[in-house]
This record gives C-alpha cells, sequence and structure tokens, in this order.
C-alpha cells in the first residue's frame, strides 16, 4: 500500500466518530455477495497450498524462483501499491479537492517508475540482490545494511497492523462487521498463504487482485458517465452542484499555497512529491521493488514497471472519477470525518457510496472482495518483505551465520507468522490509542527519503565511501524524524520547514522529505571527501561507470524498454497538458 | 515461469475466479430481470452485461492458461 504517499488521506478513516456498529453500515450484502467473498479466500488459501511444493528452496521462497515475465512483475508491482485504504482515501480526496489528487497517481509515480525502470533496475538486477538493504551491502557495507534493514523491517511490520486495523475498521462502517473478526480473519488466511508459497504466493495473489479491483471498481465511473452524459455533462453538473470551486484543472490553482484547497505550493507538488517522496517511494521501498527483481532476467526487470506505468496512470480512472462523479450526482453533501452529523456522511465514504449507488447484489460483493483483496495484499506485501529482509538482512549476516539453506526458509515460514502476530498485536495497540497511528505512518515516510538518497548516489557516484554511506543515512533519518518532532510540538515551526504556515499535512511530508534528502546528500559527499573509497573493481555491477550494462541494439525498437517508456512519459505529459 | 517447473500460471488461477463470479453474476442478472434492484440505471442490466463480460474473459483465460497433461 502506497501509506507513504497517502497517509494523511488514510487517518480520515480514523477521524471518524463511532460508527455505532450495524446502525451505521453503508451496505447491505446478500447471499450472492458473500458466496463471493468466501469463494475469493477459498481461492487465496488454494493457491497458497498449491504453491508450497515450489518454495522450498530460499530463492524460490523470497524471491520466487526469480522466474517471473514482465507482466506478472509489472501487474504485482502496481498491485503492491494499489491498497483499499488508498483507493478509498484518494476518491475521498478526489471529492474534497477534485482533480488535484490525481498529482499522486501522475507526477507523483510515472516519472519515478520509469527511472526505476531504466536508471536503478540495471544495478538491482545485475547485482543479484535479494532486496534494498543487500545492496546497501554489497555497496557500502555491513552497517548500512544493518540500520536500513532494521528500520524496515520494524516499519513493515507494523504497517501491517495498520493494514488489519484498518480493514477492520472499513469493514465494520461499510458492512457492520464485528472488528475481531475481521482482523483475525483476514491475519489468518494472509499468514497461511505467506508462510506456505512465500513471494511466489504473494505475487500470485497480488495478480489476482489487481484483476479484482478493476473488474469490481470499472463498473463506477463507466455507469457514471453514462448517467451524467459523459465528461462534459460531468462537468456542467459539477459547475452547477459547487458553482465556486476548481475541482477540474490539475496546475492552475497551484501558484499559492492559498490558491488551492489543499494548501500546496507548485514547487512541493514538482520537487516533494514528483521528485523526492515519488522517487523515493517507487525506488527503494523493497516492498514494490522485491517484486520487480523477481523477474526471470534483466529485460523483464526494466520492462515490468515499465508496464506497470500504463496501469498506474489509468488508476485516477477507477479512483479519481468515482469521486468527482460523486460531486456531480450525489443528492447530498458529503461533511468532513470529524463533522460527520445524524444522517449525514463523511468524504471518505464517498467510493462505498458510489458502489451501492450503481451495484446491485452480486457486483456489490465483486466490489467489497475487491476492496478485502486490496487490504489483505497489503498485509502480504509487507509481511513477505519482513520475512525476507529479517532472514537475509537480519538473521544470517548478525544472528546465525552458516546454516543451511533449507534452514533460512524454515526462518523466513516462522518469521512470516511472528510477523503476523506482531502486527495482530499492533492492530489491537491502534485499537487503542489512534495516535499510533499517525507516528507509524509517518516514520514510515520520515526513512524512505534518506534512503533514497544513499541509494541513489551509491549507485550513480563511484566515490562515495561506506562511511558516508551510513553516516548519511543515519544524518538523513534522524533529521527527519527530528523535524517531525519540532512541528508536532511546537507548530510554529510548520513555517520555517514548509515555508508556510499555511501549509497542510501533506505539503509538510514533501517539504520535511525534500530537507532530509538534501540532508543525506550533503553529509554523504562531506563525509565522502575526508573518507577512503572502496576500490573500482569492488564496485563492478553496483555502480554507473563500473559496470557493462547489456546492449538492446540489437532488439527491434517496439522490443526495448526506453521506448515504451518514452510512450508512457509521452501520455504523461499529454495527460497533464489536458487537464492542466 | 510456467516451462521450468510446470507450474499452473497465474492467468489460469485468474481466469477461474473471473469464471466463478462471471456465472454467479450473470445468474444474479437474469433473476433481477423481474426483480429489478433498488440501484440507479438498474434499467440497464448491469449485472448481466457484466456477468457475461467476465464468463467471455475467465473462459478465455481458462482456456488458454489450462494446465497440460504431460
Amino acid at each position: 500500500m502506497n501509506l507513504s504517499l497517502s497517509f494523511p488521506l488514510a487517518l480520515l478513516w480514523f477521524a471518524a466518530p463511532d460508527p455505532a456498529g450495524a446502525a451505521k453500515r453503508l451496505i447491505l450484502l446478500h447471499p450472492v455477495d458473500m458466496a463471493i467473498i468466501v469463494i475469493y479466500f477459498a481461492m487465496v488459501l488454494g493457491i497458497g497450498f498449491y504453491l508450497k511444493r515450489y518454495t522450498k528452496s530460499g530463492e524460490g521462497f523470497f524471491l520466487a524462483g526469480r522466474e517471473m515475465t514482465a507482466w506478472v512483475a509489472g501487474l504485482s508491482f502496481i498491485s503492491a501499491n494499489l491498497g483499499a485504504l488508498e483507493l478509498m482515501g484518494w476518491a475521498a480526496a478526489s471529492y474534497q479537492y477534485g482533480i488535484l489528487a490525481a498529482h499522486w497517481y501522475w507526477i507523483g509515480a510515472i516519472p519515478a517508475i520509469l527511472f526505476l525502470g531504466l536508471v536503478m533496475m540495471p544495478f538491482y538486477y545485475i547485482s543479484k540482490t535479494h532486496s534494498v538493504p543487500g545492496y546497501l551491502k554489497l555497496r557500502y557495507g555491513e552497517s548500512a545494511r544493518g540500520l536500513a534493514a532494521l528500520m524496515f523491517s520494524f516499519m513493515t511490520v507494523l504497517m501491517a497492523g495498520i493494514d488489519m486495523y484498518a480493514m477492520a475498521l472499513v469493514m465494520k462502517v461499510v458492512l457492520g462487521w464485528n472488528m475481531h473478526f475481521s482482523i483475525w480473519v483476514s491475519a489468518v488466511t494472509v499468514a497461511i498463504y505467506v508462510a506456505l508459497g512465500g513471494l511466489f504466493s504473494a505475487i500470485f495473489n497480488e495478480v489476482l487482485q489487481f484483476f479484482l479491483i478493476w473488474f469490481g471498481a470499472l463498473l463506477i465511473p463507466i455507469l457514471g458517465l453514462i448517467e451524467t452524459g459523459g465528461w462534459s455533462g460531468l462537468l456542467a453538473r459539477i459547475h452547477q452542484n459547487f458553482p465556486q470551486g476548481d475541482y477540474t484543472h490539475l496546475w492552475r490553482s497551484l501558484g499559492s499555497f492559498a490558491d488551492n484547497p489543499m494548501g500546496i505550493h507548485w514547487t512541493g507538488i514538482v520537487f516533494g512529491l514528483g521528485w523526492v517522496i515519488s522517487v523515493g517511494y517507487w525506488t527503494t521501498d523493497f516492498l514494490v521493488v522485491q517484486r520487480v527483481i523477481a523477474s526471470k532476467d534483466i529485460r523483464a526487470a526494466k520492462l515490468a514497471p515499465i508496464i506497470g506505468s500504463y496501469f498506474k496512470m489509468a488508476v485516477p480512472f477507477i479512483v479519481i472519477l468515482p469521486g468527482l462523479l460523486a460531486l456531480a450526482v450525489l443528492p447530498f453533501k458529503l461533511v468532513p470525518a470529524n463533522a460527520v452529523g445524524p444522517g449525514q456522511h463523511g468524504f471518505n465514504e464517498v467510493l462505498p457510496l458510489m458502489l451501492a449507488r450503481y451495484c446491485g447484489p452480486g457486483l456489490l460483493g465483486l466490489g467489497i472482495t475487491a476492496l478485502i483483496a486490496g487490504f489483505m495484499s497489503g498485509m502480504a506485501g509487507n509481511v513477505s518483505a519482513f520475512a525476507t529482509v529479517w532472514t537475509y538482512d537480519l538473521y544470517r549476516p548478525f544472528i546465525r551465520k552458516g546454516a543451511s539453506d533449507s534452514h533460512y526458509v524454515k526462518m523466513g515460514r516462522t518469521c512470516t507468522i511472528l510477523g503476523m502476530l506482531v502486527s495482530i498485536g499492533t492492530a489491537y495497540l491502534a485499537m487503542q490509542f489512534i495516535s499510533i497511528m499517525d507516528y507509524v505512518q509517518a516514520l514510515f515516510s520520515i526513512f524512505i527519503a534518506p534512503l533514497f538518497g544513499t541509494v541513489l548516489l551509491g549507485m550513480l557516484w563511484k566515490r562515495v565511501t561506506p562511511a558516508a554511506g551510513f553516516w548519511g543515512l543515519l544524518a538523513g533519518s534522524a533529521s527527519s524524524v527530528t523535524m517531525f518532532l519540532l512541528v508536532k510540538f511546537n507548530h510554529s515551526m510548520l513555517a520555517y520547514i514548509a515555508l508556510s504556515s499555511q501549509a497542510k499535512d501533506m505539503a509538510e511530508n514533501m517539504y520535511r522529505a525534500l530537507w532530509s534528502w538534501l540532508i543525506c546528500v550533503i553529509v554523504t559527499v562531506v563525509v565522502t571527501a575526508f573518507t577512503k573509497p572502496k576500490p573500482v573493481e569492488q564496485l563492478t555491477g553496483l555502480v554507473y561507470g563500473c559496470t557493462e550494462l547489456p546492449s538492446e541494439g540489437h532488439l527491434p525498437l517496439w522490443k526495448r524498454p526506453v521506448f515504451w517508456a518514452g510512450v508512457s512519459l509521452v501520455l504523461f505529459l499529454v495527460l497533464q497538458w489536458i487537464f492542466w | 515461469m510456467s516451462e521450468e517447473h510446470r507450474i499452473i500460471p497465474v492467468w489460469f488461477f485468474v481466469g477461474v475466479i473471473l469464471l466463478i463470479y462471471g456465472i454467479l453474476i450473470l445468474a444474479t442478472g437474469i433473476y433481477e430481470f423481474h426483480n429489478p434492484p433498488s440501484t440507479v440505471l438498474a434499467n440497464l442490466h448491469p449485472a448481466l452485461w457484466w456477468g457475461v463480460l467476465l464468463i467471455i474473459l475467465g473462459g478465455l483465460f481458462v482456456y488458454i492458461h489450462m494446465p497440460k497433461k504431460s
């Protein structure tokens, strides 16, 4: 789940008042809907049991045998990021802020994904690393790997718990389900299929989820556009219902913090979101990168993110458009979650409301299954990434070196179960102390920006030294935490960190990421100047200028990753122009 | 992915679940001809058409990626 980009929206759910159980449920399921949900659970468990026989080696369990085609890896890569909370959060944001929310899918994703495919993926793949901390070990040594692995495994387990709690809360609000039931059923199912089939199982289920999300959500924009009489009818109805707001332009209102409801300036969007947060997330968050590392060859590894970029570009059709359609067709106005009164609905309920508007029995079950699949794949993604990083980057180098491959696979299965138990504990902790979510999710985004600085410099500059990699990462992470705490305990600091006292949470995140990335880069450069670099021969396969990348000159144009990346970039620019 | 270890391709599983869902949703759509749900645009019978679409796509995926007996 793309929480590092969307966590303030996720908090909308948790700010909502107690829905008083079944009395406030938005949707009533029929037997056919329940059958559809039960079939989904049976299918994911069946896939886990089936794949267990292929995951007896470490390569099979932790890296899915490195046999994924570009299409499977690409869909899994996008699916691991397409969480249910994100779908509902961004649909809510598009109701609240209009098409501005699409920035998180376009400039906040497409350039970064293409950068991963063309520039960074060759090094992850050629170095044969099993993880992002594993790359840091090869490039900088054990200390940088240990620091990154410790922070990453800690955060992923907590994030899986947050996913679990979020799913339970959403199911309670939307369907009136008991929260303990949702937590335990989802946790046990995910633990079983990941412990059995490892990354193989997680990837197979993510591809399945990809199709369920699209077929579960696609009817809303199709029927919505029929109801409004197409795009022009949609615009006319929005302008009629909300004459004061500008809901349909991407860039026009970003000249000043005060001109748009998000409180964001275009520099924050371009440099904070489009560069540091987005590129940092898409290129160094092991949860998504792991899917591409499992590709069968380097061409597939480069193509997988590029294929994913096309689908990512299309996601606003099923997420942003329903929010805009709600502005046009709902006979009542939605309100902020903390202002919901009797008989009212919050922004965050927009997607379930639109689902209930157009989908009868059967289709409703498909839509709800899509949401459940989104939550469960988020948990599975976190847990499978945790199992790999814990086993290969912490347990093997620091706790038990030199054990057999089968021992590490057993450890992978065991820590999947243990990780899930810790996640369940986190879910219950979040139930008692909601503010913990704020800290956990902020910490996740805090870690990504400096890690990106460390990995990027390591890949592009052969002079960077092992000591500089470690100290740069530590300084960037520490500065990010410090800025977060400064604003938390002294709100006037916001004017210095986010350049405006009017900046909202999202703007604060972007500028904090930008500064922590810069601090990481500056510290890395300064320490590099005073310490000894690694010999060039030890950097082969890890750094530009020291690595011979396979030529694609013999391939026809339409088979080259760079060609499809170029097409994707042109489509992205055309979208910016259309919705300027 | 499928040749070396003879793993059933993920596309087959996708096809199976789309096919099952298609059949269930189509059956619901047929039932709704006489008992329409109280949703907007129910007169367009979305369950019927969506069920047919899922069956066609699911069927194609299953047919193309059906595991072969060795």
